[in-house]
């Protein structure tokens, strides 16, 4: 029949459309571009040890770029979550070291303060219905100045630091800021995580109930809602869960350091949503991937490091920022035109 | 047999506009009841009465023959009453499978049910299976729904209120805004629908669309029934003078007849 000669003749550019709609792709060739660019600068970056070096930044990049991706699919950002991460480690250092409290107890407590950022900021985007962009360049901004209030008044600095003599800090940091040793190169822990991190995320999207509602709510939230999905409560949850993936960054780099900046975590907010971008979430939300978000993160600790090898100057690193967000979201432009065009 | 659904005088205005006055209706197991009528007819105010999102102002609407007052559409869902809209609930960028499945995921089978695993494969067969057992054809359940043209979105959607133990399928203009061929296919699955036992309300301006398919014709002119005929009672010319206001159509066509002939 007529109608199915129709159909077959899309059936075919489907297939090859559905290979290059995998949210992942632009991450993976950008990731080869760059490794095979710095690798031909510096025979330090394709080495163990500069492996070992770069995938430092990028473990702990990739922990939130992770998270946000998840926030993103579901349609909202979050511009707290770097603030948060020091706020998190403020908390830390400073119970621990003021208060005398043991570092794992300082840690439970910076947890609850980051869930409770993130529960609010949930619930001021589906109460207030503003979009989140606002709602948390308000916590992000109010955050930013708590942070230096606080460390000012309680130190009359601006940084808190100490929490190497604080009780059960070597338990803590051999878990989450410690090093392996892999033929004879020292690789963090850090990187663990962000791979425990990203293959969780990875499950939870694609084979649970819920990840389905994180892409129904972030594609068409008055749909979701029709079919039964509660989509305040997985805004929320999201929130919560970039929050909490704050929280760990925060405690990590609080326990390599042992002190923390009362700025830190500053302007880390729009990196990670590049990395995320990057790895093929869109802007209006519907769609994205962890793995492309960590490899977005990987992209990053190679630019990152790879400009220090090559030996130039480190501002080059903001311009080559804003040139991937550009290609990427291009990319990602054209991807989600081709999967949401209506044939009629 | 007492039909699955059953107006009796059903009305309803809205403030000092009667939207419907005196209607009375009836969609059997295994029929197709079509609801013919202009703009503003009042077609859209009746099946929002049979989907539980009004409440009649008048008369009766009882369904298994028993009389009923929904509260909300969720209510007339629980009584197997399901409505496919225009803009149907679909998210464009999600797969065929995860539109299929929203909101009522299998869970999965094995430990991770606990932590609110979805059983993937399943939803796929069954989404696969359920979409060929209407006869609709979708190579790849993989693909986003967003691919999918006008006609066969709709189609998905009527397979998933048929899967999800819909008695009584309620379309609101599903071809109005499809093209010849589409339109075709919509009907096919109507047909489907009715083969399998629903009861099915068919909403259309089109007397070519419900011809085909429908057993009776509800009439709707400026809220009120011009009666409910069935198949035998009326032909398909009779109908589409009826819908149009027989005398106006022959006034239309005399009219376009003269400046179409150049003199
Ligand atoms: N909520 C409402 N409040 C006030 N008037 C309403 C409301 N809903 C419908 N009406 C009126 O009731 C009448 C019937 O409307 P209805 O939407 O049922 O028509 P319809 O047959 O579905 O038309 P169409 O073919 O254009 O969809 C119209 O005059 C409309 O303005
Ligand atoms: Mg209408």
């Amino acid at each position: 029949m007529t109608a199915v000669t129709g159909d077959e003749r899309v059936a075919d550019p489907g297939r090859l459309r559905r290979l290059l709609i995998r949210p992942e792709l632009g991450s993976v060739v950008g990731a080869i571009v760059v490794f095979a660019f710095f690798s031909g600068q510096s025979a330090v970056f394709r080495s163990v040890d500069g492996v070992a070096n770069w995938l430092d930044p990028a473990s702990t990049l990739g922990v939130m770029a992770v998270a946000i991706a998840l926030l993103m699919i579901g349609g909202e950002f979050d511009l707290s979550a770097g603030v948060l991460t020091g706020t998190c480690g403020l908390v830390l250092v400073t119970l621990a070291t003021r208060a005398g409290w043991n570092v794992w107890a300082a840690m439970l407590a910076g947890l609850a303060v980051a869930l409770l950022v993130g529960f609010v900021n949930g619930l001021l985007v589906v109460r207030t219905k503003l979009p989140s962009f606002i709602v948390t360049l308000g916590t992000f901004l109010m955050l930013q100045g708590l942070n230096l209030g606080v460390t000012k008044a309680l130190t009359g600095t601006v940084q808190v630091s100490g929490l190497r003599h604080a009780a059960g800090y070597d338990g803590a940091r051999a878990v989450l800021a410690g090093s392996v040793t892999l033929g004879g190169t020292g690789f963090r822990v850090a990187i663990l995580w962000w791979v425990a991190v990203t293959a969780l995320a990875t499950w939870v999207l694609t084979r649970t109930r819920a990840g389905n509602w994180v892409f129904a709510v972030g594609g068409n939230e008055q749909a979701a809602r029709a079919v039964g999905v509660p989509a305040a409560r997985v805004k929320i949850a999201l929130f919560m869960t970039t929050a909490g993936a704050a929280w760990l960054v925060g405690s990590i780099l609080a326990l390599r350091f042992t002190s923390v900046q009362a700025n830190a975590g500053i302007g880390q907010e729009f990196i990670f949503i590049i990395a995320a971008v990057i790895g093929g979430c869109l802007l209006t939300g519907g769609y994205g991937s962890p793995v492309g978000a960590a490899i977005g993160a990987v992209i990053f600790g190679m630019a990152d490091k790879g400009i220090v090898f090559a030996g130039w100057d480190a501002d080059w690193f903001k311009f080559f920022l804003g040139a991937m967000l550009l290609l990427a979201t291009l990319a990602n432009r054209l991807v989600r035109r081709y999967a949401e065009e209506v044939r009629r | 047999m007492t039909p699955l659904l059953e107006t009796r005088d059903v009305g309803k205005t809205f403030g000092s506009v009667v939207a419907l006055r005196g209607v009375s209706m009836t969609v059997e197991r295994g029929g197709v009841t079509c609801v013919l009528g202009d703009n503003g007819a009042g077609k859209s105010t009746l099946i929002k009465i049979l989907s539980g999102v009004h409440a009649p102002d008048s008369g009766t609407y009882l369904v298994d023959g028993e009389p009923v007052r929904f509260g909300s559409p969720r209510e007339a869902l629980d009584r197997g009453i399901a409505t496919v809209y225009q803009d149907l609930a679909m998210i464009p960028l999600m797969s065929v499978w995860r539109n299929f499945f929203l909101g009522s995921e299998p869970p999965a089978r094995g430990p991770s049910r606990a932590l609110g695993g979805f059983d993937v494969a399943t939803a796929k067969r069954v989404a696969r299976e359920e979409l060929r057992r209407m006869g609709i054809d979708i190579r790849d359940v993989d693909q986003p729904v967003g691919t999918l043209s006008g006609g066969e979105r709709q189609s998905v959607a009527i397979a998933r209120a048929v899967h999800f133990g819909a008695r009584v399928l309620i379309l609101d203009e599903p071809t109005s805004a499809l093209g010849v061929k589409q339109a075709g296919v919509v009907l096919r699955y109507i047909a489907q629908a009715r083969d399998r036992g629903l009861g099915v309300v068919f909403i259309t301006h089109n007397p070519h669309h419900a011809y085909p398919v429908g057993d009776r014709f509800l009439l709707l002119n400026r809220g009120a029934g011009l009666g409910e005929y069935g198949k035998a009672d009326i032909g398909r010319d009779e109908l589409t003078s009826l819908m149009a206001g027989g005398a106006e159509l022959d006034e239309l066509a005399h009219e376009l007849r003269r400046t179409d002939t150049p003199s």
